[in-house]
């Protein structure tokens, strides 16, 4: 019988994935697409505790649907950025965006 | 039945999200992400969230990931550098990963949630039931997001432009 617990550890390991690729990557598109990966994981727990407590009501799942609005308003601000700084550095490692540091 | 369908979609899912961590190639890497934004949306489907599973494939699969693919594309010559992560960062980044994992499984285990272990029913028309709510209870948000679209929309098109003083100098 699949329970919620099943849902809360596939999440985990989507999160933990998703925080590796963000740590390891130095491709800001990398790093983008580690984030998108955590957002599904808050998203699987948010629609598992959805389903398996609340009954007739559907918050849940109308918190997921705004993660996903944000996730993609969030994602078009990050490639524009990141289009600008591949203009200015002809380079997308996150390393050389450096010139604000101390 | 249920058993064997989550075990499927958990497995494209958790393979996907390893590939995505592994590929070296970032063209590959977003492949991987397509396998696993697939699986969530069945795992959605599982839970009895079929508008959202809908929402998935359409603004995930059919729209985030094409414009990341786009990314990749409008910065293809970069693309073929070397980025990879030194050893010992590498290292501290494996050991934080596994320790939140840890933490994780141990909290979900020791946590007592008192849910019902069967699915619930749930309404009986749910695409209904959430418009209701998008436009009753969740009325704000949801003109908020409006208005962060179109924020979006605006910043993202000024900060992509080249910028005129730019285009002078060249």
């Amino acid at each position: 019988m699949i329970g919620l617990t099943h849902y809360l550890i596939l999440a985990a390991i989507l999160f933990a994935c998703g925080l590796l690729t963000v740590l390891t990557r130095r491709h800001a598109i990398g790093i983008l697409m580690g984030v998108e990966l955590m957002l599904n994981a808050a998203n699987i727990n948010l629609v598992a505790f959805n389903h398996y407590s609340a009954g007739d009501r559907l918050d849940g799942q109308i918190f997921a649907l705004f993660v996903i609005v944000i996730a993609a308003a969030e994602a078009a601000v990050a490639l524009a950025i990141f289009l600008n700084f591949y203009n200015n550095f002809g380079s997308v490692d996150v390393d050389r965006a450096n010139e604000l540091k101390g | 039945m249920e058993a064997i369908l989550f075990y499927i979609f958990a497995t494209l899912t958790v393979a996907g999200a390893i590939g995505v961590v592994t590929s070296r190639n970032i063209v590959r890497a977003a492949v991987q992400l397509l396998l696993a934004l697939l699986g969530v949306g069945a795992l959605y489907f599982l839970l009895a969230a079929e508008f959202l599973a809908a929402v998935q494939l359409v603004i995930y699969v059919g729209g985030t990931l094409i414009l990341i693919i786009f990314g990749v594309m409008l910065t293809a010559r970069a693309s073929s550098q070397k980025l990879q992560p030194s050893r010992t960062e590498r290292i501290a980044a494996i050991v934080s990963a596994v320790a939140l994992l840890a933490v994780l499984v141990v909290a979900i285990f020791e946590a007592n949630f008192h849910m019902r272990t069967a699915s619930t029913p749930g309404a009986t028309y749910p695409v209904r039931a959430l418009g209701q709510a998008l436009l009753g209870d969740y009325l704000l948000p949801f003109e908020l997001a409006s208005l962060l679209l179109l924020a979006v929309m605006i910043g993202a098109a000024y900060l992509a432009k080249k910028r005129a003083a730019d285009k002078d100098s060249q």
